[in-house]
């Protein structure tokens, strides 16, 4: 079941990576790390777990600092940046955490409520309302605006964390492990919402995910990090296709039991 | 890894442990400095303000009511005794009016205070913390740090006071109660004994110590949760040690606050 092709623009890099480096304290997580993504592209980060990817997408997101190398989104460079412009700019990079990181005080309509309104405080609570149906019709939860976020399964508190990055109408969507935890079936369904959010909402991806089937789905392209560097890249049959024992290792352990 | 012949990296300049208490001294500063940075600037969390004072001023009366009315009570009854001896239960009143307003009801305040909100601050901070809702909040470009941290430092600094203030009221009516049930004293008779014993100075000092007070258990809490480590043991430690903490640092400001006040009377 492949998904449908979407056009990439090849000469349009929203993402621009060279030579990231960064370590804590004496232990080096990214050597060197080389990245671009391309407009309209879902571009999957596999690696096994500490490998760093969480940390690139952080310092992507301006969460961690690089300690070396230049890290360039949407035309600017993001630890040069002032905070003010840091803060316009993550208005246009929509983050999924892994344990979908929702409010737990809040309801999922107030999750969702909390950073439109302080974006746009001009906005009617009608307007508000209906963008905030048009998120959750999305991400396939119309009936949930009233519950809190403990009562919703792992799978809906993926999409309400999805569809509150939505709300802000990201360029680009960074995804962390976004099945990780998660049942077969409802993986798929998550693999699905993320190729129809790029649909939908014309977003550019990087989703970082360990899990094969996933990669599969959802990727436009593939690269794989290994000892802190991107040693393949490609489709999914041209990153497999190599004798490379790690990458081998990686594709056994997903695939064979 | 390939071998090289450089000579290993200077890590440290004194030793692990004490360049990191260093640095977490620093770390303490800036978190300091921007509070107040960013209690200035806008726009101000007026609505998350006002829920952190409902929580931290409304929400501990119950139990200060009940603590200082005990209070009030017990201390009275203890002291009886002593002043007894001398035949001068007549005193009763002053002494522990002054007792409550210089010392116990900033005390006792405080360490409600630091138990039930500190407490829980630490934990909520360190759970969103662990949970990366603090992340959350930062990647869509909301001010963590102003929406957690300084609505609730400025809740603990501004309730402390006023619930010192209360504690002081249930205190003294907790002693009155014991006073007229023993010496039949009018309600009047000891609220004019009450109010010649304290004065201005001991009044004042005490607001300005309770403010002094809240604003350490808002800030280690909040600093506690909000540096928590990964892991759920982290939000256990981090509502533990807030508590712990801010009660060590409440009794060491109180024994300077004595130095300072003392030296301000003999003026
Ligand atoms: N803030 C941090 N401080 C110290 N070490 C960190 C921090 N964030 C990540 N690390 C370390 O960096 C390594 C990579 O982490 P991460 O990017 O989360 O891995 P993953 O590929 O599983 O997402 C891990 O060994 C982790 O312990
Ligand atoms: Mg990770």
């Amino acid at each position: 079941m492949r998904k449908e092709r979407f056009v990439i623009d090849y000469q349009d890099k929203v993402i621009s990576i060279r030579g990231l480096y960064k370590a804590f304290d004496d232990f080096e997580v990214l050597k060197g790390v080389d990245l671009d993504l391309y407009r309209g592209e879902n571009l999957v980060v596999l690696g096994k777990s500490g490998t760093g990817k969480s940390v690139l997408i952080k310092i992507i997101s301006g969460l961690l600092r690089p300690d070396a190398g230049s890290v360039n989104v949407l035309g600017k460079d993001v630890d040069k940046i002032n905070r003010k412009e840091l803060n316009a700019l993550r208005l246009k990079v929509g983050f999924s955490f892994q344990n979908s990181a929702l409010y737990d005080s809040m309801t999922v309509q107030e999750n969702l409520e909390f950073p439109l309104k302080r974006h746009d405080p001009s906005l009617t609570q009608k307007q508000v309302n209906s963008f905030i149906n048009i998120v959750l019709e999305a991400v396939g939860l119309g009936q949930t605006a009233d519950q809190m976020p403990s009562e919703l399964s792992g799978g809906q508190r993926k999409r309400i964390g999805i569809a509150r990055t939505l709300i802000l109408k990201p360029d680009i969507m960074l995804y962390d492990e976004p099945t990780a935890g998660l049942d077969p079936i409802t993986s798929q369904e998550i693999n699905n919402l993320i190729n129809a959010v790029q649909q939908r909402f014309n977003t550019s991806s990087i989703i970082i995910t360990h899990d094969l089937t996933c990669a599969r789905e959802t990727g436009d392209r593939l690269v794989m990090l290994l000892d802190g560097q991107f040693q393949r890249q490609g489709t999914f049959d041209e990153v497999f296709s190599t004798d490379d024992e790690r990458v081998q290792a990686f594709y056994n352990y997903n695939f064979i039991d | 890894m390939d071998q090289t012949n450089d000579p290993p990296r200077r890590k440290f300049l004194i030793s692990r442990k004490i360049d990191k208490a260093f640095l977490d001294l620093h770390k303490v500063y800036i978190f300091n400095a921007s509070i107040f940075r960013e209690m200035f600037s806008r726009p101000f969390e007026f609505r998350e303000v006002l829920n952190q004072f409902y929580e931290v001023g409304v929400r501990s009366l119950p139990l200060i009511t009940l603590t200082g009315f005990i209070i009030g009570v017990v201390f009275t009854n203890q002291s009886r005794p002593s002043l007894a001896t001398f035949g001068a239960t007549s005193w009763l009143p002053s002494l522990i009016s002054i007792a409550i307003v210089r010392a116990l009801a900033p005390l006792v305040t405080s360490i409600i205070t630091a138990a039930r909100v500190g407490s829980n601050i630490g934990a909520e901070l360190g759970s969103m913390r662990v949970t990366e809702q603090i992340d959350a909040m930062e990647v869509s470009a909301i001010n963590p740090f102003k929406y957690l941290v300084v609505t609730r430092v400025l809740a603990t600094t501004l309730m402390v006071p006023l619930l010192m203030l209360y504690t002081v009221l249930v205190g003294l009516l907790g002693s009155y109660m014991n006073v007229s049930a023993n010496e039949q004293t009018s309600f009047i008779t000891f609220m004019v004994k009450v109010f010649d014993a304290i004065s201005f100075l001991d009044l004042f000092s005490s607001i300005i110590k309770s403010v002094v007070f809240g604003y350490t258990i808002g800030m280690i809490s909040c600093y506690k949760g909000y540096y928590s480590s990964k892991g759920t043991e982290g939000v256990g430690k981090a509502a533990n040690s807030s508590v712990v903490t801010a009660i060590i640092l409440v009794f060491l400001e109180e024994l300077i606050s004595l130095q300072i006040i003392g030296a301000l009377r003999n003026m």
